[in-house]
């Protein structure tokens, strides 16, 4: 360390805490640590980690009731700890700024585009309106827009997520700040889209000797893009170093754990090719979904895509936002009529069932959400979410009922006192849990997955993606799982369909596609699969596991 | 847009007719009759064939179907029928009772945002959390107030006890402020509930953490990135309100002994002034549906997610 020159960020034993109603909770425990100019530094965790209260008390921006406890932070050597609001003002943007978690809401609905890049070089000094609409042009270009002269007239609405990112990061790079802290950048963002936007935050970087703190939860990303990494867990450090190093050789036990939980393209056991002799659970015969736009036009979201899933197997659909996936799936649980083609499940067409037999249909077909926290009504218990498909069907016992709901959350692995909780109470993990249970108890044949694990941290990805494979073997599930993610498609999927703008671009065997894509879009969606750099992949292909 | 303008024109004028009417079938439901209460006084004198004559001219016992296609011609071309009681066209009623009536609503109106906007904004960035509770309570007590009360108490106290402004014979202005102070206040209270609510939220969205990290200041993410959003929805509750602000000027009215409006509905109820009533609510509803419209026309305005959707 001592080799280096002065840290451009040196965090000293910093204690964060919140409050809610009269108690406080710390959730930062004198955290340490420094930055060096020109250094990518990944903080990593879990949610509830403190990596985005630490970051957020870096640059000042605890929300209302968050404080900052003890400790000192120093900027350029300054500690900037105890600085009036107003005195801080004068740094945030200039000399430290930021790129943030979300750029669909990241920018102001109702301003310009070029009035938010023109607004951080007017709020730090004088600047002639023309030379900052010269600048702001210039930022824009920069930070790869194409056509920058029409990007600032547009509003954020009119952009894509990517693009909108590109605006953010102009914002932050504009002043040429020291520091820039960037918030989970690429969480919300495609796959392809955040490996263009992740090479144009380290062009930027390099070019401007700027030092990067990066919040992520992704240890994939950290393992590519950080000089060094910093493990956190309970708002405790559990290992800091150089990040090849600690990848390699992790000291801590978390960090262990964490790297054999994420998912990764290369596998210890491929699964066993699918039998021939299996019946088909699922066949869909050239889909095509048209959608009406206003002005008489149409809008095609899916177009001819065609597959069949055998009894028992698993089938993934993989692509990108607006590739059609959700649209695929809504037409295999009967929710919407297809524009052509046919989805058939055990020979019954979904898309001509009456409303009557569509409702029986349903219990053979069951959904599971992204969301856990938005697919749970909150004010039931778990009891009443598990046992309420029940309730919809021919009536059975109360005893019996209660017989299901139990056996039911035992075979999701929850404890049986989870019944009298509310969703509040329940973890993530828990949460999707019981999700899954309330769609296994009415005993469907199929279940789709509707990027089920999208949200999860990877230690419980891990655990519900091994939930799953266990329901599978012992009930004869098949599953439609729906995900963006094509490592976690690779560990539990046996078939593939990859969609690009509602056409099917590839699709068979997960080995076939993964190994040899025939389209140049797998190939590329493959690629830009964080983690190449994650010690694992190298050890696996060295044929070297242990 | 044109489409989307054309639309919203169309329910507009759906909406009047409705209202014309709806209030036309309960008008003549009403028990009662005009006539017989004015011509049956023994002051007039009137033998019952001069009567018949009366309500023949006034075509009261012919079809109600015939009744209503005569109206509604009449109301199309501006005419509104004669007062019953007053004896004179009732949109000669309305040229002295109207102008009064708008004025004081605009005033009140007016007013109510100022002091909505100043709540919420001084809610939002008073110094001291207790000022800043202090503030945030002010709507809910405006609510509870009574118009009338305050009406009463603003005359007491400006008038009487601080002679501040006249009540016996004022100027044509300062007979308008203690009525608007009285309007506004209940129009007031529930537009800055929702704008400090707004505010509140919006100031939770990530674009204000990112203006934030700009280096902008406290008043500058006010003005510039939450007063504009948050304004948006309140938008719609202010066309709304103005339903409250024609009830709220009845009253207000009355009680500072104003012409308008106000007492020349009150006057057509006590006298079942049929053609009177009507034209009240005909033109009470063209006003709201006419406020309405131009919130919502004004919403692609202010808002750019609005244009792009609809020029489609």
């Amino acid at each position: 360390m001592s080799t280096f020159g002065k840290p451009v960020l040196d965090v000293r034993d910093l204690h964060v805490s919140y409050s809610q109603g009269d108690s406080r909770t710390t959730v930062v425990h004198g955290v340490s640590f420094s930055v060096q100019p020109g250094e990518v530094v990944a903080l990593v965790g879990e949610s509830g980690s403190g990596k985005t209260s630490t970051a957020q008390a870096v640059i000042g921006l605890l929300p209302a009731n968050g404080r900052l406890e003890s400790g000192s932070i120093r900027l350029n050597g300054e500690d900037i700890s105890r600085w009036s609001a107003k005195r801080l003002r004068n740094i945030r943007g200039a000399v430290v700024s930021l790129i943030p978690q979300d750029p669909g809401n990241s920018l102001n609905p109702v301003l310009t585009v070029g009035a938010q890049v023109r607004e951080i070089l007017e709020l730090h000094g004088r600047i002639d309106r023309r030379d900052a609409d010269r600048r702001v042009i210039e930022l824009l270009a920069h930070v790869g827009l194409t056509d920058p002269e029409l990007r600032v007239r547009q509003y954020p609405h009119e952009l894509s997520g990517g693009m909108k990112q590109r605006v953010l990061i102009a914002i932050a790079i504009a002043l040429r700040p020291a520091l820039i802290i960037a918030d989970e950048p690429t969480s919300a963002l495609d796959v392809t889209v955040q490996r263009r936007i992740l090479d144009l935050i380290d062009d930027l970087r390099r070019e401007y000797g700027t030092a990067v703190l990066f919040v992520t939860h992704d240890l994939g990303v950290a393992a590519d893009r950080s000089d060094r990494i910093i493990v956190l867990q309970g708002g405790r450090i559990q290992e800091q170093g150089e990040t090849a190093a600690v990848l390699a050789a992790p000291e801590s036990a978390y960090t262990r754990k964490l790297l054999s939980d994420v998912p990764s393209l290369i596998i210890a056991q491929p699964r066993p090719a699918v039998e021939a002799s299996r019946a088909p659970a699922v066949v869909v015969r050239n889909l095509v979904q048209d959608f009406d736009l206003p002005g008489g036009r149409t809008y095609r979201a899916v177009d001819d895509v065609s597959f069949t899933v055998a009894r028992g197997t698993t089938h993934a659909i993989v692509g990108e936002s607006g590739s059609g996936k959700t649209t695929t799936i809504r037409a295999i649980a009967g929710f919407q009529k297809p524009t052509s083609g046919q989805t058939l499940i055990d020979d019954f067409d979904v898309g001509s069932l009456k409303s009557g037999s569509l409702r029986q249909f349903r219990r053979k077909v069951q959904l599971v959400y992204q969301n856990p926290w938005g697919s749970l009504d909150p004010r039931q218990t778990v009891r009443a979410i598990v046992e309420e498909p029940l309730l919809n069907f021919e009536p059975i016992g109360r005893a019996a009922r209660e017989a299901q709901v139990t056996a039911i959350i035992e075979r999701v692995g929850l404890p049986a006192g989870i019944l009298s909780r509310l969703p509040h109470a329940l973890s993530g993990g828990q949460r999707q849990r019981v999700a899954i249970a309330r769609a296994l108890v009415l005993e469907p044949e199929i279940v789709v997955l509707d990027e089920a694990v999208s949200a999860l941290d990877v230690t419980v990805q891990a655990q519900i993606l091994a939930l799953l494979a266990q329901l599978q073997r012992d009930l004869g599930l098949t599953y439609v799982f729906v995900s963006h993610d094509l490592a976690v498609v690779r560990q539990i999927a046996d078939t593939v369909s990859v969609l690009q703008n509602g056409r099917q671009v590839d699709h068979g065997p997960v080995e076939q596609v993964f190994n040899a894509p025939s389209s140049a879009y797998t190939r590329e969606l493959i690629a830009a699969i964080p983690g190449r750099k994650l010690p694992r992949a190298t050890a696996l292909s060295t044929g070297s596991i242990s | 847009m044109t489409r989307y303008v054309a639309g919203r024109i169309g329910q507009a004028v759906l909406v009047l007719w409705a209202a014309f009417t709806l209030s036309f079938i309960i008008l003549q439901a009403m028990p009662g009759d005009a006539v017989l209460i004015k011509f049956l006084n023994p002051e007039f004198g009137l033998s019952a064939d001069q009567i018949r004559e009366i309500r023949q001219a006034y075509a009261i016992d012919s079809g109600v179907l015939v009744q209503y296609a005569h109206t509604f011609a009449n109301f199309l071309q501006g005419d509104f029928g004669y007062s019953m009681q007053a004896g004179v066209p009732v949109s000669v009623q309305l040229a002295t009772n109207l102008p009064p009536t708008l004025r004081l609503a605009a005033l009140g109106f007016g007013a109510a945002v100022v002091l909505a906007v100043f709540i919420a904004f001084l809610s939002s960035i008073a110094p001291f959390a207790w000022l800043r509770n202090l503030v945030q309570s002010l709507p809910s007590l405006f609510i509870s107030v009574p118009v009338f009360w305050l009406a009463i108490m603003l005359i007491q106290i400006f008038s009487f006890r601080l002679k501040l402004v006249s009540v016996i014979n004022p100027g044509p202005w300062e007979s308008l402020i203690l009525p608007v102070a009285t309007l506004s206040v209940p129009i007031a209270a529930p537009l800055a509930q929702i704008l400090i609510r707004n505010i509140d939220e919006i100031r939770t969205r990530p674009f204000v953490g990112v203006a934030r990290a700009k280096g902008a200041g406290e008043l500058h993410l006010l003005w510039r990135h939450v007063a504009r959003n948050a304004l948006l929805p309140t938008l719609t509750i202010a066309g709304v309100l103005f339903g409250e602000l024609l009830a709220g000027a009845v009253v207000t009215e009355t009680v500072f002994g104003l012409n308008g409006i106000g007492g020349l509905t009150e006057k057509a109820v006590s006298n079942q002034d049929l053609s009177v009533l009507q034209a009240v609510v005909v033109i009470s509803a063209a006003a709201f549906v006419t406020i309405n419209l131009a919130v919502d026309l004004a919403y692609p305005f202010l808002d750019p997610r609005l244009r792009t959707r609809n020029g489609a």
